[in-house]
């Protein structure tokens, strides 16, 4: 119930944001697309996410490095 | 003009230095406590700052030495500065009233006397001599905690900030040097030379710019619960003053701010622990202001000074949030916490607020003041710093608003049985001060006046405020954190905690200083081993066997020669190793007094 009513609150959100609101002071061409701001959003979260993680969790100079590293890491 | 002009650092500094002499009656003691702050904030409040356009009101010049230094110049630069900074004295005294230990109190004030000694001033030498203040009380802060960790932690911060304080130091005395100037107000940026890098490099080393940002989440996550409440505020806004001050329109401060805005938001991803998230999230934050002053213009310096005052006040609360956590169950990860929503309600319900905040929410603080500096950057049509920081905003509603609250009062419950029986709400003293920041965000974020109001550029920050409530900017807004939060519920596993620590900056003079020593002891070692036996074999058994010259001759030669070498590598071995047994700390913190010593008499000699 509170999934759905969650996802009403966006589909919403999107279609006042197409229909109503006035994007006279948009800074370039693509934020009148009306789906702009929720796939910016949407999508940053992702990248956000997968691209840290990968960061995190690569073997980095082709050794064992990791850059999330054991707690014990700097203890002899 | 008042003729009495009454320092506010003062206040605090001789607060501080009477601190010990007080009654220990608990009521004695708390009375004092919250007094003296609210004293210095009253003296800011009733200071007389000069309208927009009229120079700024100077008071406390004296004459030392032939040095003219300035301890107070009040415009409005300094002035907003300086009521964020006493306010949020307050609201930190309040929060750890509790503490026993005077020392704590005294070493949190000094440090904010420093802090304010740097925003008042008016010339280098007074300004370097309060920036090191601050970093020699602020250590006391980590050393407070008292865990075995603290104290090389505490070093790391001291050596890193002496670093910093040398290149301030090289920086205004080559300026002097070269032009005779001592004060500080903005540099030529359109031209700048290397002493405006030099000073650039102090300021931006406490403002926590990569790649000289490693001990920010090092030494806050290691600090006392009230201390880190005080450090996340001080020492990182008063380098953005002094950077807003001395270089606005430097232009590779944009780049650099959105880089440590996103950096901020990587390593805020892989973090565990619930304080050094927090510490990530300032880099982030902080971004932003370094970009605003990159930008430079009246609506930009605007945006960092704003975004600056609701940072105090949200970082404060947001830090005040997880610390009581960790004051009551004596944990702050992620993996050994979770589900504690039915103990400790109400901190949930503040560090929620300090999370949406933090995002930029409307109606929060953040809406108001991080806003200003991206829209500065529309309008000076830099479309990627502009883009890439609304990036980074998703990314901090990502962390501080979603992760930070769910993963610690609700998910998956990580609590041991101790942990849990010990969670409970904080005392009286901190919720006090939780409400108190909870308030302050709510009100900056719906009255926009209290805030727009204190701003530099009047004109700029009305003209901002018509459009900060607009439909497109609020939907815009909503849609970003709305589908973000979307984001984050369909992956929140993949956001699960995970016990690591993750490798920055830090490394290299952690794990460097350990290199340095294998390289002094290993390779001279095994050189002086291998030495030996090459004379051994090479020097000795054949020459037994040669003719009886050659054996006189070469006999002597290698004795005298090489010997002798051998025997002052082995020396040189030696006293390495006796260095190695020491701390590096010291060693290295040795290094850099003498060469600030060195540098000063060769200047001033």
């Amino acid at each position: 119930m509170v999934i759905r009513i969650s996802y009403l609150v966006l589909g919403l959100l999107m279609v006042h944001y197409a229909i109503f609101v006035d994007k006279s002071s948009a800074h370039t061409r693509m934020e009148h697309l009306f789906f702009f701001w929720s796939a910016f959003g949407f999508i940053a979260c992702l990248l956000i996410i997968f691209v840290s993680k990968w960061y995190g969790h690569a073997k980095w100079f082709g050794t064992d490095f990791r850059v999330m590293s054991p707690e014990d890491y700097y203890d002899d | 003009m008042t003729d009495l002009w009454i320092h506010p650092a003062m206040i605090i500094m001789v607060g501080a230095l009477l601190l010990p002499f007080i009654p220990r009656s608990a009521a004695v003691l708390k009375s004092y406590l919250v007094t003296v702050p609210v004293l210095a904030f009253l003296s800011v409040l009733f200071m007389e700052v000069p309208e927009q356009g009229t120079p700024a009101l100077i008071h406390g010049e004296f004459m030392v030495l032939g040095w003219k230094l300035t301890f107070g110049r009040v415009d409005a630069l300094s002035n907003i500065f300086g009521h964020i900074m006493t306010l949020m004295c307050i609201i930190g005294t309040i929060y750890g009233l509790h503490v026993k230990d005077i020392k704590e109190h005294m070493a949190a004030w000094l440090y904010v006397a420093g802090s304010l000694g740097v925003i008042y001033c008016a010339d280098y030498i007074v300004l370097f001599l309060f920036w090191e203040l601050m970093a020699f009380t602020s250590v006391f802060l980590v050393w407070f905690r008292k865990r075995k960790e603290s104290l090389p932690c505490g070093y790391r911060y001291l050596l890193v900030h002496t670093a910093g304080g040398l290149f301030l130091l090289a920086g205004f005395v080559l300026r002097y040097k070269l032009t005779g100037a001592l004060d500080f107000n903005l540099l030529d940026v359109t031209h700048p030379t290397i002493y405006t890098y030099l000073i650039t490099i102090g300021f931006i080393l406490n403002a926590a710019v990569p790649p000289f940002h490693a001990w920010l989440p090092d030494a806050y996550g290691e600090a006392t619960v009230s201390g880190a409440v005080f450090m996340c505020a001080f020492t990182t806004k008063t380098a953005v003053y002094a950077l807003a001050r001395g270089v606005a329109g430097l232009d590779i401060l944009i780049p650099l701010g959105v880089f440590m805005a996103l950096y901020g938001v990587v390593y805020a991803v892989l973090e565990n622990d619930s304080r050094r998230l927090l510490a990530y999230h300032i880099i982030s934050q902080v971004g932003y202001m370094v970009t605003g002053v990159g930008i430079g213009t009246q609506m930009a310096i605007n945006g960092t000074c704003a975004h600056a005052f609701a940072h105090i006040l949200y970082k404060g609360l947001l830090f005040m949030g997880c610390g009581s956590v960790l004051y009551m169950t004596g944990k702050s990860k992620f993996t050994e916490l979770g589900g504690l929503y039915p103990k400790m309600p109400r901190a949930f319900v503040y560090t929620l607020i300090g999370g949406l905040s933090i995002s930029a929410f409307p109606l929060f603080s953040g809406f108001v003041s991080k806003s200003m500096i991206v829209a500065a950057g529309f309008k000076e049509h830099m479309l990627w710093p502009a883009f890439l920081l609304t990036l980074a905003s998703a990314g901090t509603f990502l962390h501080t608003g979603l992760k930070v609250p769910y993963f610690i009062w609700f998910g998956k419950n990580n609590c041991s049985k101790e942990t849990w029986e010990k969670a409970a709400e904080p005392p009286m003293n901190m919720e006090v001060a939780m409400f108190a920041a909870s308030f302050l965000c709510i009100l900056i974020g719906c009255y926009l006046p209290y805030l727009y109001d204190l701003l530099p550029y009047s004109k700029e920050a009305s003209d901002y405020a018509h459009h900060v409530y607009s439909a497109y900017h609020v939907s815009e807004s909503l849609q970003i954190l709305l589908f973000t939060a979307l984001g984050f519920f369909m992956f929140t596993k993949k956001l699960a905690p995970e016990p690591t620590i993750s490798i920055d900056m830090d490394w290299f003079y952690r794990k460097g200083g350990r290199a340095f020593f294998w390289l002094a002891r290993k390779p001279i070692q095994t050189f002086d081993t291998w030495f030996g036996e090459v004379y051994r074999t090479v020097g000795l058994y054949p020459l037994m066997t040669t003719a009886k010259f050659w054996s006189w001759f070469d006999w002597h030669g290698i004795d005298g020669v090489v010997d002798g070498l051998a025997r002052l590598v082995r020396s040189v071995g030696t006293r390495l190793r006796s260095v190695q047994s020491g701390r590096l700390q010291y060693n290295i913190y040795y290094a850099v007094v003498i060469v600030a010593v060195l540098i000063v008499t060769y200047v001033y000699g």
